[in-house]
């Protein structure tokens, strides 16, 4: 076990190197000064600075969906801590592995009221703030249990259902030196996911999935986040089971398998709204059956048995009641389901359910044909001009829901959006992090123009760190969502929702340094991608579009999966 | 409707004795729209450990997920709801009581015995008891001490423990 006398900053950095952290997004400042200057004797790891914090933190997010390491970020005490606080909170939702790391006024300073609990400058008390939205949190005390905490946080971000700790670190602390014992032992009694399935539930379930007449399989985020797209994709072959995702579960399989069906929910694929409902077995992995993606509950499956595999024992009947409860990890469980069906006798392909998906699919996905400037046709022609492998990100609105109607994914970790807390200025932070953690790889923001304009600062921190990304705006001048609502549920009586014809995005782009194009046709729009992609320096491609476009289909507000409005 | 299926129960805690755990855990009520009827936090025999003992109220599901997301919280260690009809649930109440001429001050007393309480600290118009019991039996002490006046009330909340050997353990 390898000791060393060090201060507090350069054991950070020492227990950061030893987690494998090669890239840390973020903005310094007084009370975290000490940890930047130790960066310049650490060269394994490279600090990307942010332009505003929130950028530092969606980066971390979006760098870790896209590799499934964990992402990241340092900001100073007071407004650097808070400006992390929505990336946080963010990152919480939708389970997202983040290591977040605060300076902190000193919690000891001699013949100086510059400390903790005394209102200090810039302080703030970001344990207390982000309690609520962090799956762990704690304040440094000495310079000696660094390794050890640093080690905790990334087993309790990664493990079990991941999520955001956040490791507040006094500056006294930083600048203190002692003797340091790196170890890779952690002890938390209190935490001990379960990850091997029960094997009597797995008998259940594949007991009820193989007498199943209607199986449907309903994947959520956390089939991606356990790295169970494979294990996904042989149950559903052997089941023939038709695949709906939630919308956190898009790229968990591919959705131009025969199988798939798409993604449910509020604006959801009116196949998979409407296979769900007809199926008589639903096997749920890795969801929380959110608010968007059930409807309203009553009328969410009542009849069909559900079988419900989640690593968290505190989403199995949260909001609906399950049969047959699985807590344990995604792939674990579906390899041990497959396992034990592979012995049962197989599904003939010309099953009355396997005709009742084709019939519908010719019905609500008809293809199509119409090649208007619209964002549908944009969707399905920006597919086509991507590689499988890119990763998209999506701002939070219409251009989201387009994306998740139109966009096909084809595999896990390359549809990165925010499900949960729907960030507004998420997806441009979070492409930079992706691309950070992916650099071979083409990334494209799909965004709107209320959204872009939320984090558009981080243009600055793409070209200068050059992390070359596409943002495609799909530009209405409107926050387009709410506009929308207004159109429909409020009498077309539109406030604030109006954000007229500024800034101009090609001459913004320009400002910053990346390039800008404004398309108004199809073939236009597919030459400026093309170039994109391809290009060194980010891109930001204004497409400006009708404001009045809608997003449909719809369920409205209330209402359940059977009372979807408007076609594909 | 969702009232009559309302019930009463006590868990019991054993969290990381550490600053924040409470914050954490009382949040968490908080956040998720829990009701906390009382809370009481100690030391217990083993080392580091805190014991919560938390009375809440709520249906059967309520209660599940209370105890779900108590678990998730990662300071917390172990939870358990204790089983209503085999514990041992005692609150300790200190109550200063006014009196106003020596009969009244006797009649008192007397209730304090029959009570079983103490009686701690005596002043001319006034008497401090010491009172031990379930809630219930604190409740009806203090409904008879009104009709003197009641001067000041501090009472601990609830703690619980079940009976017989079973404990609340943590597994080495």
């Amino acid at each position: 076990m390898a000791t060393a006398k060090m201060n507090g900053a350069n054991a950070l950095l020492e227990s950061l190197e030893r987690q494998g952290v090669k890239h840390v997004f973020g903005i310094l400042g007084g009370a975290i000064l000490p940890v930047y200057d130790a960066l310049c004797t650490h060269s394994g790891i490279r600090h990307i600075l942010a332009r505003h914090e929130q950028g530092a933190a969606h980066a971390a997010d979006g760098y870790a969906r896209a590799s499934g390491r964990p992402g990241v970020c340092f900001a100073t005490s007071g407004p650097g801590a808070t400006n992390l606080v929505t990336g946080i909170a963010n990152a919480y939702m939708d389970s997202s592995p983040i290591i977040a790391l605060t300076g902190q006024v000193p919690s000891v300073a001699k013949n100086s009221s510059y400390m903790i609990g005394r209102d200090a400058f810039q302080e703030a008390d970001i344990i207390g703030i982000t309690t609520p939205i962090t799956k762990y949190n704690c304040q440094l005390s000495s310079v000696a249990e660094i390794p050890k905490t640093i080690s905790t946080a990334f087993y309790i971000a990664t493990t079990g259902r991941p999520g955001p700790v956040l490791i507040d670190f006094p500056k006294n602390i930083q600048t203190d030196t002692a003797n340091v014992e790196f170890t890779s032992h952690i002890d938390i009694r209190g935490y001990n996911p379960t990850i091997t399935p029960h094997p009597l539930q797995i008998r259940k379930a594949a007991e009820c999935l193989a007498d199943a007449e209607r199986p449907i399989i309903l994947a959520g985020g956390g089939v991606i986040s356990a790295n169970a797209a494979d294990e996904l994709l042989t149950v559903a072959e052997l089941l023939l089971a038709p695949v709906a995702t939630t919308f956190m579960g898009k790229g968990a399989f591919p959705e131009i398998h025969p199988l798939s069906v798409g993604t449910i929910g509020m604006h959801g694929n009116p196949l998979a709204n409407k296979l769900l409902l007809e199926a008589d077995v639903m096997l749920a992995v890795g969801t929380r059956f959110s608010d968007r993606a059930t409807g309203n509950l009553d009328t969410f499956c009542p009849e069909a048995k559900k079988i419900h595999i989640d690593i968290d024992a505190a989403e199995i009947g949260k909001n609906i009641d399950v049969d047959i409860p699985i807590v344990a990890d995604a792939k674990k469980s579906l390899a041990a389901i497959y396992e034990r069906l592979i012995k049962q006798a197989k599904r003939k392909p010309d099953n009355p359910w396997m005709k009742r998906l084709e019939e519908a699919r010719a019905q609500l996905n008809p293809p199509n044909e119409n090649k208007e400037f619209k964002p549908k046709s944009l969707l399905q022609t920006l597919r086509k001009l991507l590689p499988d492998s890119a990763i998209v990100t999506t701002e939070v609105g219409q251009n989201q829901m387009w994306a998740a109607l139109y966009f096909k994914a084809l595999k896990p970790r390359t549809f990165i959006s925010s499900g949960g807390l729907g960030t507004m200025g998420f997806g441009f932070p979070a492409a930079i992090g992706a691309k950070t953690a992916c650099p071979d790889r083409v990334v494209v923001d799909i965004a709107g123009d209320g959204s872009f304009i939320m984090t558009e600062q981080e243009l600055a921190c793409s070209v200068i760190e050059e992390i070359p990304v596409t943002v495609i705006v799909l530009n209405n001048g409107v926050l387009g969502m709410v506009a929308q609502w207004q159109r429909m549920f409020y009498k077309r009586r539109y406030i604030a929702t109006k954000l007229g014809t500024y800034p101009d995005f090609v001459k913004l782009a320009e400002s910053y340094g990346a390039q800008g194009f404004r398309v108004t046709t199809i073939p236009e729009f597919q030459k400026a991608v093309q170039i994109a992609i391809k290009s060194k320096v980010t891109t930001v491609i204004d497409v400006p579009i009708s404001m009045e476009e809608d997003v449909v289909p719809m369920i409205p507000p209330g209402c359940g999966l059977n009372q979807q409005v408007g076609d594909y | 409707m969702e009232n009559q299926n309302k019930k009463t129960t006590v868990i019991a805690a054993l969290v990381e004795n550490k600053p924040g755990v409470l914050h954490s855990v009382s949040n968490m009520f908080r956040r998720r729209g829990y009701n906390i009827e009382s809370i009481t936090v100690g030391h217990t025999e083993q080392k580091g450990v805190a014991r919560m003992t938390i009375t809440v109220s709520g249906d059967e599901k309520t209660l599940e997920q209370i105890t779900k997301q108590m678990n998730k919280l990662i300071d917390v260690i172990k939870v358990n709801q204790l089983e209503p009809d085999a514990i041992v649930t005692r609150e300790l109440a200190l109550v200063k009581i006014s009196v106003p001429d020596v009969k009244s001050r006797s009649d008192i007393i007397n209730c304090v015995e029959v009570f079983r309480g103490r009686v701690v600290d005596v002043s001319p118009e006034s008497l401090m008891v010491e009172i031990t019991g379930t809630p219930d039996k604190v409740d009806a002490f203090l409904n008879l001490m009104r009709t003197y006046g009641i001067i000041e009330l501090a009472r601990t909340g609830l703690t619980a423990l079940s009976r017989g050997v079973k404990s609340i353990r943590i597994d080495e």
